[in-house]
């Protein structure tokens, strides 16, 4: 389960950093299919009622799976409600978090403020320094010392891939970087990528977060009952599986160092309780190449550019027996990765760009 | 240099939309608001040189097409991050159904 030492540098500061940026691969101009003008506006206008009425649905399932765990604390009957309760906390507050963060969500703009910070308190992420490792990751999609969104590095650890269903390690880092932007530490890899002015606001909300478990833990020590880190904090570890299940799939196995979303992304069809949790981001080729279209558009948006872009994987369960055996091969083999067949319909990739990584696929 | 040039004519471009226009080696946004007014802006924004002609008007917001960045066309103002620059702001005048656009 463990391999030789990458020799990626996956550091934002570090030699791989330097590498994209001198050869063109930052800030590169990627590929889009072609979309007329008057129909990216159409699939492009904002709503506010869909992201309602979901709201309305999440908040509900919230309350009514929280208070039943509470009721039926003790006994066994409290299990199905922390599952179902879990998985809205920490699952499902991975797309909140991403969708509102983009803004693409509801169009009244204080909406998608409301549920980014609600999302980003529950998923554990600064809302600050999030929204820009998120920017900086459709910037430089899987670019090796450029992307800090690159949940699956070269080659694999594996172990901490799989602990990450539970959360152990993401909750662990996340209360580690909170308690450090609390006491006014913004580390040398954040620097790069949140500007002077926002990193104040950064540390603001560390330290607010940081009150509010506090009370938390004060509470359950109070009332000698784990239920209230059972209903705030633990949930994003016990409730974690399905953003992780769902989120490994986004770019796992394929290709980096590529400027096009067809190569390192992954769309694929899953059932309509996932993509409820997820808001659609199973189409995710379409949503890097053109993240202004907001999730409930994104079926259309797909219809419609299909013929350009691989064909999508059929379900979960395939997704995983396509990846799983491209992160064995990489144990050895780290350049190895999957290549996506475009349908006869697509352009062709620019493989001038991509000889290298093409190359490696092959072997 | 202040030299009203034609960018278009106003009939191409729609109620809450905007045009791309290039000139001189430079480019420019153009929009037209809502209430049928025309505005004009740098045409790239000022986070990463991405043209906002490519992206969403709503209202007096002209939103990135790649980073989701929001500005007030009408102001240049920067209005949501990661837009944290304010856009240059150009005066327009439409003339005999021409949009021209006084660039300094």
């Amino acid at each position: 389960m463990t391999a030789a030492p990458s020799r990626r540098d996956y550091s934002l500061i570090g030699r791989d950093a330097k590498l994209a940026v001198e050869n063109g691969l930052s800030a590169a101009e990627w590929y889009h299919t072609d979309v007329s003008r008057k129909q990216m506006k159409e699939l492009m206008q904002r709503s506010d009622g869909p992201a309602i009425r979901d709201t309305a649905i999440w908040i509900a399932a919230l309350v009514v799976s929280g208070a039943g765990a509470a009721w039926f604390w003790g006994t066994w009957w409290c299990v199905p409600f922390f599952f179902v309760y879990g998985v809205l906390y920490g699952s499902s507050t991975d797309s909140r978090w991403h969708e509102c963060g983009h803004g693409t969500a509801f169009r009244t703009q204080w909406m998608n403020d409301a549920v980014y910070q609600v999302a980003c308190f529950m998923i554990m992420r600064n809302p600050v320094t999030w929204r820009w490792s998120h920017t900086r990751h459709h910037t430089d999609t899987i670019i090796v010392g450029r992307d800090p969104e690159i949940s699956v590095m070269r080659p694999p650890d594996l172990v901490r891939a799989i602990l990450g269903f539970v959360g152990v390690l993401d909750a662990w880092h996340a209360m580690s970087d909170m308690l450090r932007n609390a006491a006014g530490n913004i580390s040398a890899a954040e620097k790069t990528f949140i500007p002077q002015q926002e990193q104040p606001r950064a540390i603001r909300v560390a330290r607010i977060w940081t009150a509010i478990y506090a009370v938390t833990i004060a509470l359950a020590l109070y009332s000698g009952s784990f239920l209230p880190l059972m209903l705030v904090g633990l949930p994003r570890l016990y409730g974690a599986w399905h953003h992780v299940m769902v989120g490994l799939l986004q770019h796992g196995g394929l290709a980096d160092n590529v400027t096009d979303h067809r190569l390192n992304s992954r769309t694929l069809y899953m059932n309509p309780v996932s993509r409820f949790i997820y808001w659609n981001m199973n189409y995710h080729v379409e949503h890097h190449m053109f993240p202004m279209v907001p999730y409930h558009a994104l079926p259309k948006l797909h219809e419609l550019i299909k013929h350009d872009l691989p064909a999508p994987t059929p379900s979960i369960l395939a997704g995983y027996r396509e990846m799983i055996p491209v992160f064995l091969r990489q144990l050895r083999n780290e350049d190895y990765f999957l290549k996506r067949e475009l349908p006869p319909t697509a352009r062709p990739y620019r493989e001038e760009f991509h000889n290298d990584a093409v190359a490696a696929a092959a072997e | 240099m202040n030299d009203w040039v034609e960018a278009c004519a106003a009939e191409e471009i729609d109620e809450e939309d905007v045009m791309r226009f290039d000139h001189g080696g430079r480019t420019f946004a153009i929009y037209r608001s809502p209430d049928d007014e025309f505005f004009a802006t740098d045409g790239l924004c000022t986070h990463e040189k991405i043209h906002l002609a490519d992206g969403l008007v709503m209202d007096d917001i002209i939103e990135c097409p790649k980073h989701n960045g929001r500005f007030n066309y009408k102001t240049g103002a920067a209005k949501g991050a990661p837009a944290c620059v304010n856009l240059k702001t150009y005066p327009v005048k439409v003339d005999a159904g021409k949009v021209l656009v006084q660039i300094g």
